[in-house]
């Protein structure tokens, strides 16, 4: 028996005895299966296919045995939760797009990541065209099953259809439109079991400007893309752009910072003309690798001549600061046939600091240090900058004698200049304010202090320079422990304590005039008056 | 450590009788005899160099030298490296793939570190070494540019675990494995296993043989933050034993004067002294905290009580320390605790040779 309604649906059901005939076989199944079965064990409704709609059918046993059958009309419903389980599906995916490709800034490590994703969720295979120079593009392959590879190629983007015009920021052309056929070898992964049956072109968009091109790739044994998988291949794409146009951003701008800082590193120290230099940075964002702290040391022209030692703070911090410093440096270094006369040298960085449109001044210390007979004889002049400790060889530590007025100020420098011998293990320790005004200690919010550090520098006796200047910044940091601090830099100049200089540290090694000379002695300290202008 | 031949045994003792004289020529030639020798750079910078530089920490520990001598010695050691190792390895000599080795923010150990480069180096990686205390930020913009295969990173100073455990899941936040490695992850290496790092390595060898047979990537996806390492930090203790660690500090010295007499005689270096004693237990306590484990804590406490009686203070001036300490965090369960095993392991320590760090390197 069969009403209207089901008529409706099952119109070739005959009004016969034998209705099984004609019936879906999922149906017939579930009838016999309760007609000659246990019963009533199932409680779940059945569900299956008919003429193209999707009924649930609930069964009632009547008290004669018969069965009757209601047919309900599921199709809608299971339309929508099969939609919002494959909408759950791709924002899943959309999410793990996302947070995989933010999770980096480098250019080659996303575009892996991308053709990995899309291998996992999307193709059989894809390959990601970045924007090429000239006809060489970076090209990054994935297939299911096999490795990543990424190479640099010379391709010609118009044989794939719709690549040429991906890469421009054209629309993409829809996937209906591009023959399997015409794909060209150099689009297929090796190891890609072809042939290739559908195939997706999608630009990645990216800042204003394309961020490359992926291409998705289904065998010809898998199902082709449907239109709803181009629209999410596009949302795909959507993402992995913006990810790589960010990483692009960064990598650019991190070079351009890069090379620019450069310049504005402080260089490495070494031995030089038989005098030991050690110098280092710590500026006071941790961040950020500059600041307003510098230092030089300038080689004599031969082990005779002395060389240029120059260790200075510009006031502020930061980016600005660290420009000024390289200005500053830059003129030093351009003054440097006057290095005779530090007063001179300062005289002129003044005046070129007070016609330059930064209104920053800065403190500095010039060291002049050339080894003579087995001593370092040092030419100290500072500028408003706390004084350089030289240890003694006996445990002494003295603070120079010199002093003078900063730089960029006032219309003249006014300086006394000192100096002094280094017998062989002594240190002349340059440092900025950063060291002494470094605030915290076991109590917290107490200055470092230079009776501190002279106690500390007590103990550094005949010991290298880049071991004091690694001790003194230790100290420092240990004094901070997590507090905020200004930059801090030190450069120690010593006398070698023992044996010649040789090819220790990688540096072509002069002997100085004289050498070797037995160590020890008096420390024979000659200050003068430097001149006052 | 590998147990050192007889031919190395020379070498190191040769070596160490440089270092300790702050000699880098005699050292430098040393090495090169070494080379001479026939040994070859990997057992020179591992077994000579690098047992040298145990013997100079052990020193250091058994308050035998001072910090600054342990900094000369390492210097003189650096410089020894240096003239070990070609400047510029050739680029054909890479023959795997590229690592990232830097030191943890505020770790002035740099030697370590700086073995395991050059080792890996010779053993055909393309190392990027980045020194000692490498700020977080700076490691990370580093990985950013470089994309390398791993990150190691090494610490010594057990104060220094929090910053790894950041450096650590900041890493594994942009996709790269980490292999930890030094003396402070723990002799087993269980810190390193705490924080979630991909390997633990307990020397430089290891190290190399764990790189060659690849790390597995962490999921960037699956970001985290400490407390889900280490859910007992939700306790705030650590927090806030940190946080208050200056009034700690100074609240303890004014007690402990008046429960210490010899205290008020002190000189304000030494006071000085004092308070940098009790600023490195409060720093031990909150490290203690964060891991969780009450032996990091114990075993500095008998470490420094051993130091001070070298210095001749009593042991018994660091158990008031403790006590008073735990006085002011009564509220802190977990920090009670620590104080109070800390406090019976110094006073239940048998008299006993000042430990000696190389047998637990």
């Amino acid at each position: 028996m069969v009403n209207d309604a089901a008529r409706n649906v099952l119109p070739e059901v005959p009004d016969g005895e034998d209705p099984h005939v004609s019936l879906p076989d999922w149906l017939t199944e579930a009838h016999r299966y309760l007609a000659d079965g246990p019963g009533e064990g199932r409680t779940e409704p059945l569900s299956g296919a008919i003429g193209g709609r999707h009924y649930e059918a609930h069964a009632r046993l009547s008290a004669d045995g018969d069965v009757a059958w209601w047919l309900i009309d599921a199709t809608d419903r299971r339309l929508a939760e099969e939609t919002l389980r494959s909408e759950q599906e791709r924002a899943a995916i959309l999410t793990e797009v996302s947070s995989t490709l933010l999770s980096s800034l480098n250019v080659p490590r996303n575009m892996e990541a991308t053709v990995r994703m899309a291998t996992r969720h999307l193709a059989d295979a894809a390959l990601l065209v970045a924007p090429g120079q000239g006809r060489r593009f970076p090209l990054t392959y994935a297939h299911v099953g096999g490795p990543v590879t990424q190479v640099t190629r010379a391709i010609d983007p118009n044989t794939l259809p719709g690549l040429a015009e991906a890469l421009q920021g054209f629309p993409p052309v829809p996937t209906r439109w591009i023959n399997p056929d015409d794909i060209p070898s150099w689009a297929i992964p090796e190891g890609f079991e072809g042939p290739v049956g559908s195939v997706i072109v999608t630009p990645l968009p990216g800042h204003g400007v394309p961020a490359g091109a992926l291409i998705l790739l289904r065998s010809s044994t898998e199902r082709a893309f449907t239109e709803s998988e181009d629209v999410f291949a596009r949302m795909f794409a959507a993402r992995a752009g913006a990810a790589l146009s960010a990483a692009r951003l960064y990598t650019e701008q991190a070079t351009i910072t890069a090379t620019l800082m450069q310049e504005l590193l402080p260089p490495q120290l070494g031995s030089l003309h038989g005098v030991e230099y050690a110098g280092s940075y710590r500026p006071a964002q941790d961040h950020e690798r500059i600041g307003g702290d510098f230092y030089d040391v300038h080689a004599g022209a031969d082990p005779s001549q002395e060389s240029l030692v120059v260790l200075g703070d510009v006031a502020g911090k930061g980016l600005d600061a660290a420009v000024l410093t390289g200005k500053i440096r830059n003129t030093l270094h351009a003054l440097l046939p006057l290095a005779g006369d530090h007063q001179q040298v300062l005289n002129l960085l003044n005046a070129a600091l007070l016609t330059s449109r930064h209104t920053r001044f800065a403190t500095l210390v010039l060291a002049s240090a050339r080894r003579r007979a087995g001593r370092v004889r040092l030419r100290l002049t500072s500028a408003g900058h706390p004084a350089p400790l030289i240890v003694r060889a006996d445990g002494r530590v003295e603070e120079c004698g010199t002093r003078g007025t900063l730089v960029g100020a006032m219309p003249a420098v006014s300086v006394q200049s000192v100096e002094t011998d280094l017998a062989p293990g002594e240190t002349c320790l340059l440092y900025t304010d950063g060291i002494t005004e470094a605030r915290g200690g076991p109590l917290g919010g107490e200055l470092y202090g230079v009776e501190r550090l002279k106690r500390a520098l007590a103990e550094c006796v005949g010991m290298p320079a880049e071991a004091v200047v690694e001790h003194v910044q230790m100290l420092a940091a240990q004094w901070l422990g997590q507090g905020r601090h200004d930059d801090m830099a030190v450069v120690a100049v010593s006398a070698p304590r023992t044996g010649p200089p040789t090819g220790l540290d990688g540096h072509a090694h002069d002997e100085g005039p004289g050498d070797p000379e037995p160590p020890g002695g008096p420390a024979g300290t000659r200050e003068r008056n430097g001149r006052t202008a | 450590m590998t147990e050192p031949g007889d031919a190395t045994t020379e070498f190191r003792d040769r070596l160490w009788k440089a270092v300790l004289g702050g000699d880098a020529y005699t050292a430098t030639d040393v090495l090169h005899d070494g080379l001479d020798a026939g040994l070859d750079r990997e057992t020179l910078l591992l077994e000579v160099i690098g047992g040298v530089q145990a013997k100079v920490g052990a020193e250091w520990a058994a308050a035998r030298i001072t910090v600054a001598q342990e900094h000369a010695a390492t210097a003189v050691n650096e410089r020894v490296i240096a003239a070990l190792t070609p400047r510029r390895p050739d680029r054909k000599d890479v023959r795997r793939g590229r690592v990232t080795v830097a030191c943890v923010d505020g770790e002035w150990h740099a030697l370590p570190a700086r073995l395991v480069s050059e080792v890996l180096q010779l053993r055909g990686w393309q190392v990027d070494y980045l020194g000692a205390q490498t700020p977080g930020p700076h490691l990370i913009a580093h990985l950013h540019r470089t994309d390398p295969d791993a990150v190691l990173l090494s610490s010594s100073i057990p104060t220094r675990l929090p910053a790894a455990h950041a450096a650590i899941t900041a890493c594994q936040a942009v996709g790269v494995p980490v292999m930890v490695g030094g003396r402070a992850f723990g002799p087993d290496g269980r810190y390193g296993r705490a924080f979630g790092a991909e390997r633990w390595a307990p020397d430089a060898r290891a190290a190399a043989a764990a790189l060659e047979a690849g790390l597995p990537a962490p999921d960037p996806t699956a970001a985290r933050q400490a407390v889900d390492d280490l859910p007992h930090l939700a306790d705030q203790e650590y927090t806030m034993v940190v946080q208050s660690r200056p009034q700690l500090v100074k609240q303890t010295l004014v007690d402990l004067e008046e429960r210490f007499p010899p205290l008020r005689g002190y000189t304000d270096a030494q006071r000085e002294r004092t308070a940098e004693d009790l600023a490195h237990t409060v720093d031990f306590l909150a490290t203690a905290l964060y891991v969780d484990d009450a032996r990091l804590f114990t075993d500095f406490v008998t470490w420094t009580a051993d130091i001070l009686e070298a210095r001749r203070v009593p042991a018994r001036s660091l158990l008031l320390g403790l006590d008073v300490l735990g006085e002011q965090l009564h509220d802190f369960p977990r920090a009670g605790a620590l104080l109070r095993e800390g406090g019976a392991a110094v006073a239940t320590r048998s008299d006993r040779p000042v430990p000696d760090p190389e047998t637990s390197a």
